[in-house]
């Protein structure tokens, strides 16, 4: 059972990351964009961005569920990151209709959708970062006080992030849209690739100059490899469907990307939720919680959510028709 | 433990607790007028697909708009409560995390992405699906808002009589979750809920015709808003006031000292009388200014004449809630709540005999009393909250030990002055946008393509609210 939660909430996770990452990567790609192209930009995500978003809550809320000892550590060691990303994540959704009702203000919302984007882009990969990192943690309860988690290296994993979403916003604009969005977006693609690479480079070289605990676990485990080959392998890809002009494939490459870089963590964080602190098996509900969420949330409407996400998806497939706001 | 530690945590405890009131406070605004207005788009596009009528389609559209910027308010408004559980308080999902987690992950599923994935066919799937669908996603949606209600609703019933659970090792195991799901005061209080937010849909939409009718705009549109609106609450209201009695009685039986702030007793009384209004004073115990009447408060709490019923003094002073809240929120509730019953009723009872003398008034009166259901969801919630105090877990964990033990004033302080800045921007232009599609009224909204692009409002055909909107452009 606690299996089961820990594999759903990876599902959960990552789907959140592909998903709210390419609205995220459009909101940030969205300040170099002028007035015509913001529109259609917008069209390409606005009817699925609320549903992108609330796979954030769903993994929040399976994580206090299944796992709330990981759920109160983590949450209260980000505190003020949190309330920040939080805020942004407001100021860019509620922009979506503002914008269009807003007479004189529209630079505001604007401006509030792409920062937002940004800001909470960057703070997710910051946390991320931290984790990587080790948080000072003692008994399952966080110790680092109101900025503990802040590091040259969280930072630059919140950059790299940005990179990261990005370069899915890219791939979702190149499949969505027409022209001119869809050569300005293959024109930022190459840009963005060469930046993600850049960063996991760096990454990696830091890690190992930093003597992380987590590179140890690369020693122990040379399966772990086969990840980074994955990545490898998908980068070689996304530049020649870049270069072919393949319209599908640079989201399938980027998003190939992405879970390879996250099962990297994945494996090797097990058997831990926070790195070198909290296992799983620490951090999970008794049995009777877990059993309870099982019955009705895991095995019906997990599934049936999943089901009509896909169905939405269907529905807006194509490339996307620009939407008329009053 | 040194002194100053101690102040500093209870500093950082009482930030915590007025920043969750007010994010709590922001946020039900929207949830109880949304699943009313859920539940109303649903039988407007079912009458529409009945009787063919336009009107019914027009005012669907229009209300679909206002839909739409409440809907997303809502939402990344509750996006912020489902963190600061953990952010705030993470002793208390800690310890009660096993059985307040798994509803709240009910809630987040069932509800919250059934809601977000169908409004998105409401919103931009007209053409695209057949109107048999359409109809179902609205159906979704307002099914969603309604299960999500469900759940929020057995978790904090659970806070306010927990059920169903053993405390092993200090962390709240559940032992019985039909207990939890079926206890009798989710039942009185879910209903409760719902009602309060199908009251605020119904006096929302009856303000907004009589304002037409007022403004002599949209005969045909703020006749059927009205009506529809103040049928639906003259019949809704006696239920409610009845609810309303049924939660009392919950509250007397398992959270006496919340009761008796309520009701203003601070000695235990036999025969008991019912405060009207007082000005209660904790320093001395009493009340001042008091209007009571005797015999009523034993018969309101037990139906009897003669019962004894318990005051605040009976509780130890650690155990008392704060009275002053309580007892006002209480009485502005039940306030706004005869207020509301006169104004549906009469309203309803002129709309059936068209009596002409009383119309403007009962206009004026109806326009007017749509700030009334909100009033009376927010202080309902303040007596609920402010009188389960000392405890987040009544009678089980003190609010005092639910709070981050790590968290600063600095940062509490910090997150309070973000939270308060962001909440106002928005909901300031929220808003004045609602106000304005109330304002422009269900015009025939073909995609209206503005000469300025950075005007888009600013266009109309000659409609005259439309052209006050563009003459205060500056905004």
């Amino acid at each position: 059972m606690i299996l089961f939660w820990a594999g759903l909430l990876a599902v959960t996770t990552s789907l959140y990351v592909l998903l709210d990452g390419f609205d995220l990567g459009v909101g940030i790609l969205f300040a170099f964009a002028d007035e015509p192209n913001r529109r259609k930009m917008l069209s390409a995500i606005s009817p699925v961005w609320d549903g992108n978003e609330t796979w954030l809550v769903v993994t929040g809320t399976i994580l206090f569920g299944a796992f709330p000892a990981a759920y109160a550590a983590l949450l209260s060691a980000f505190y003020l990151p949190l309330v920040v990303m939080l805020c942004a994540l407001i100021l860019r959704g509620v922009a979506f209709e503002f914008r269009y009702k807003s007479l004189g203000f529209r630079w505001f919302w604007d401006l509030g959708f792409a920062g937002g984007s940004l800001v909470a882009t960057f703070i997710q990969g910051m946390t991320v970062g931290a984790l990587v990192e080790g948080l000072p943690m003692k008994d399952g309860h966080y110790t680092g006080g109101t900025f503990g988690w802040l590091s040259p290296f969280a930072a630059l994993c919140g950059l790299g992030l940005v990179l990261g979403y990005s370069l899915l916003g890219a791939s979702w604009l190149v499949l969505k849209c027409e022209e001119p969005i869809r050569a300005r977006a293959y024109q930022w693609l190459p840009v963005l690739i060469v930046g993600v690479l850049g960063f996991l480079g760096c990454a990696f070289v830091a890690s190992l100059a930093m003597h992380l605990e987590l590179m140890h676990r690369w020693l122990e485990r040379p399966y772990l490899l086969i990840f980074p080959l994955i990545g490898a392998i998908a980068a070689y890809g996304l530049f020649d469907s870049v270069r072919q002009r393949n319209d599908p494939a640079p989201l399938r490459y980027s998003a190939l990307i992405f879970m390879a870089a996250f099962g990297t963590l994945a494996c090797s964080f097990w058997p831990f939720m926070i790195p070198f602190a909290l296992t799983v098996e620490q951090a999970a509900s008794p049995p009777a919680s877990l059993t309870f969420m099982f019955w009705g949330a895991g095995l019906f409407v997990m599934p049936l959510t999943l089901i009509y996400t896909t169905v939405v998806y269907r529905l807006f497939r194509g490339k996307a028709a620009e939407l008329h706001y009053e | 433990m040194e002194t100053g530690n101690e102040y500093m945590m209870w500093t950082a405890l009482l930030l915590s607790r007025v920043q969750f009131a007010f994010t709590v406070s922001f946020h039900i605004i929207f949830p109880s007028f949304t699943i009313g207005l859920a539940a109303w788009l649903t039988v407007l596009e079912a009458f529409h697909l009945i009787s063919g009528r336009p009107v019914y389609r027009r005012l669907f559209e229009f209300w679909l708009k206002i839909f739409g910027v409440t809907f997303g308010l809502g939402v990344v408004s509750g996006i912020v409560l489902a963190f600061e559980f953990g952010m705030n308080w993470s002793r208390l999902s800690e310890v009660t995390g096993p059985i307040q987690g798994p509803l709240l992950t009910y809630e987040s599923f069932t509800a919250f992405a059934l809601e977000a994935s169908f409004f998105g066919v409401l919103l931009f799937g007209r053409n695209k699906v057949s109107p048999a669908v359409y109809l179902f996603s609205t159906m979704m949606v307002a099914l969603g808002t309604t299960f999500s209600a469900f759940w929020i609703m057995v978790n904090n019933s659970w806070m306010q009589a927990p059920v169903g659970y053993a405390v092993e090792n200090g962390v709240f195991v559940p032992t019985d979750w039909g207990a939890i799901i079926f206890s009798p005061v989710v039942w009185v209080r879910f209903p409760h809920m719902l009602i309060a937010a199908y009251l605020t849909g119904a006096f929302c939409v009856a303000a907004t015709g009589a304002w037409y009718r007022l403004r002599g705009v949209y005969a045909v549109e703020g006749l059927v808003m009205l009506r529809m609106g103040l049928f639906l609450a003259a019949l809704l209201i006696p239920a409610q006031l009845f609810l309303g009695h049924l939660n009392g009685d919950y509250v007397h039986d398992r959270q006496p000292a919340k009761f008796a702030a309520i009701e203003g007793r601070w000695h235990d009384e036999q025969p008991a009388g019912e405060v009207l209004i007082a000005i209660p004073d904790e320093a001395s115990e009493a009340n001042q200014l008091e209007l009571k009447i005797p015999y009523l408060g034993s018969l309101i709490a037990s139906m009897r004449f003669d019962s004894k019923e318990i005051g605040l003094t009976s509780f130890a002073k650690a155990d008392r809630p704060p009275v002053a809240i309580p007892f006002f929120t209480f009485r502005i509730m039940v306030g706004c709540g005869l207020l509301m019953a006169a104004v549906a009723w009469l309203g309803s009872f002129y709309l059936l005999f068209e009596r002409k003398p009383w119309q403007r008034l009962l206009l004026w009166a109806t326009f007017l009393s749509f700030p009334l259901p909100f009033i009376a969801t927010l202080t309902g919630w303040f007596t609920a909250e402010v009188g389960r105090q000392p405890w987040s877990v009544y009678g089980a964990l003190r609010t005092a030990d639910a709070v981050t033990p790590t968290l600063t004033v600095g940062a509490v302080t910090a997150s309070l002055i973000i939270f308060a800045v962001v909440y106002l921007v928005i909901f300031s232009f929220g808003t004045l946008y609602v106000y304005r599609l109330l304002r422009a009224g269900p015009v025939q909204s073909e995609p209206i393509v503005a000469p300025n692009p950075k005007r888009p409002l600013a266009v109309s055909g000659g409609n005259p609210a439309v052209e006050t909107t563009q003459a205060r452009g500056w905004l």
